[in-house]
């Protein structure tokens, strides 16, 4: 039997623009089979995976519904119609599933929370159909996951793609002596099932980027953010407002800290509150400045407390409020927040409507502000053995860093300083400076580089990598 | 691709969605495709929503589908895309929506809070993969 299938506009794309198409069959369902195999880009769009037709896609058999016949076993006549028509449905979320129930032993795990009216069965149900997303596992994204395993959120995704080190345990308290050298990823699902075997881990291996924030952050309900940078921090703000997620927002640096819930649905988002990030290298990351471990298990405490709150709706939320928490003074204050009309991403007028690209908007990867002469640690070497007192190194760090550890015969002028005592140097003199990194080090290159010494050199890499390379017995921070 | 529509026609959008709030609107935008692949909305065919039992969803049925593009043909006209509002909740697709997307189609959702209709923005389908891609909106003004 030869039928004609006609292709509404919407897939005339994968027809080559024909809107029927002549087909052979016995049955409806030999026709679409025949239909799928010479066009298969079809087949996305019409049948599911166990190849039964999507259920707002409809077949007309002629004139009826072939769901009012016998479906795809209806036989076709020479000269019968099939025409594709879809049904058009959509709509703003729904907030009201069917809730998981609990287990005897849940019951029992959960009896604290049992106890309170404003978590009750129903809360803890809540928490178990809950899927959170953590970007991050380290020194916030450790206790706030730890938190929320032991309070019954049944689906913990974590996004992170770096290793435990050493340096980490200081304050990353969801890995461990014994799982150093293994992905974060790993060695925190093993912590956080076995505090709750009943949670389900989701890893995601991958650095977030404006390529896949989207599709990760869309699987789940709320987003908690762990992140120590600026760009993902923009990215993860961005994604959660075209995605409608409320952002559950978390900071800290040295013994400092803030927290805060962004949902632009209901409150301000990030941007409303910094709408520019600062420039690059201003603000020091904690692996530069430094931060007091406990300091994230207060702050990343308060993410878990919020993203709880959020999910079984009691208490007043964070929404609209920055809280700000000075551990040396022991002291939190609170600021209102308000939604910012001119907002680019929710505003009335947005412009942002999809993700952009924010280590470019964040000014990283941008040429460095100054770029003079290095010298890699080990031509450093020979010319300290070569030269010896003729070569003035100057160490620009702080004294507390000086005191970790630093290149013998160095003198220490931190960079701070620097301006208020050039007159110590002699302008003949062969200089080379380093710090930490080397990022200091070339600060303190331009500001002798303008005062007119000539001879001036950075040392690549810094203090560090003269203790990788040159004197493996030295102390490394 | 681009969607062009008359400020009118954008506005009559947002007044359908503050009629049907707090439940959903929809309808089918109707007009032409021009040589460069952009479509011009020439009306709209409000359609009636057959979702009653959530006020979050809305479905044009098959049926009332096939009675306005045959209603449409006569009038030289054809689909290219549905609008629809989010009530209190903001104009952009959600899972649900991706879902239930076909390609080419545009998607003009339009946001009504508390009652009040506020911005519009349109969406189709990407070709790869279950997303939704912001679509260029050129809201013409009237003369």
């Amino acid at each position: 039997m030869s039928v004609t299938v006609t292709i509404p506009t919407p897939l005339r794309s994968f027809t080559g623009g024909r809107d029927a198409v002549e087909l052979a069959g016995e049955t409806v369902g030999e026709v679409l089979d025949g239909l799928l195999a010479t066009h298969g880009g079809l087949k996305r769009h019409l049948v599911q995976e166990d190849g039964r037709l999507r259920n707002f896609v409809n077949l007309y058999l002629n004139d009826t519904d072939i769901r009012q016949l016998d479906s795809t076993d209806t036989p076709v006549r020479e000269g019968d119609v099939l025409t594709i028509v879809p049904s058009i449905a959509g709509g703003r979320p729904a907030v009201e599933t069917e809730l998981p129930k609990l287990s005897h032993a849940e019951v029992l795990r959960y009896s604290r929370h049992l106890l309170l009216p404003e978590v009750g069965v129903e809360g803890q149900r809540k928490l178990k159909a809950a899927r959170v997303l953590t970007i991050g596992a380290g020194g916030l994204g450790s206790p706030l996951s730890l938190y929320l395993a032991a309070a019954g959120v049944g689906t913990i995704g974590i996004v992170d793609f770096d290793v435990v080190d050493l340096t980490n345990l200081q304050r990353q308290i969801v890995h461990g002596t014994s799982t150093l050298g293994r992905s974060k990823l790993e060695s925190a699902k093993a912590r956080l099932t076995d505090l709750n075997p009943n949670l389900n881990v989701e890893g995601h291996e991958a650095r977030l980027s404006a390529e896949n924030a989207l599709d990760i952050i869309r699987e789940y309900d709320i987003v908690v953010d762990g992140t120590d940078n600026f760009p993902t921090r923009y990215l993860v703000n961005d994604a959660c407002v075209l995605l409608d997620k409320p952002n559950v927002y978390g900071s800290i640096f040295r013994f400092e800290g803030q927290a805060s819930v962004f949902y632009a649905r209901e409150g301000p988002c990030y941007r409303c509150l910094y709408s520019e990030p600062p420039p690059p290298g201003l603000v020091p990351s904690c692996a530069e400045g430094g931060v007091l471990g406990v300091l994230p298990g207060i702050i990343g405490s308060i993410q878990a407390l919020e993203t709880i709150k959020l999910i079984i709706g009691a208490g007043d939320s964070l929404i609209g409020r920055l809280v700000l928490f000075d551990a040396l003074k022991l002291r939190f204050r609170e600021l209102k927040l308000r939604k910012d009309p001119d907002c680019p991403i929710c505003g009335d007028n947005s412009t942002i409507r999809e993700l952009i690209d924010y280590e470019a908007f964040c000014g990283i990867g941008a040429a460095p502000a100054y770029q003079g002469p290095e010298v890699v640690v080990e031509q450093l070497k020979l010319e300290l053995d070569d030269k010896g007192d003729d070569l003035v190194l100057i160490d620009v760090r702080e004294p507390h860093e000086w005191e970790i550890a630093h290149i013998e015969g160095a003198r220490l002028i931190p960079l701070g300083q620097l301006p208020d005592r050039i007159g110590e140097l002699d302008g003949h003199a062969e200089i080379v400076t380093y710090c930490h990194k080397g990022s200091r080090s070339m600060k303190a290159l331009e500001i002798l580089r303008g005062a007119g010494f000539g001879k001036v050199r950075s040392l690549a890499g810094g203090v560090d990598a003269w203790a990788s390379r040159i004197e493996p017995g030295m102390a490394r921070y | 691709m681009t969607l062009r529509l008359s400020e009118g026609l954008l506005g009559d959008i947002r007044r359908h969605g503050e009629g049907a709030y707090p439940a959903e609107c929809c309808g089918a935008l109707a007009g032409r495709v021009d040589e460069s692949g952009a479509k011009e909305v020439v009306r709209l065919a409000p359609a009636v929503n057959r979702r009653t039992d959530d006020p979050h969803r809305y479905l044009i049925v098959p049926d009332d589908l096939r009675r306005l593009e045959a209603e449409l043909r006569l009038e030289g006209l054809e689909i290219v895309g549905y609008y629809h509002s989010h009530p209190d909740h903001p104009a952009v697709p959600s899972g649900f929506d991706t879902e239930h997307a076909w390609p080419w189609y545009s998607y003009l959702i339009v946001r009504v809070e508390r009652g009040r209709g506020l911005e519009a923005a349109g969406w189709t389908l990407d070709d790869e993969q279950p997303l939704m891609r912001p679509e260029s909106l050129e809201v013409l003004s009237e003369v």
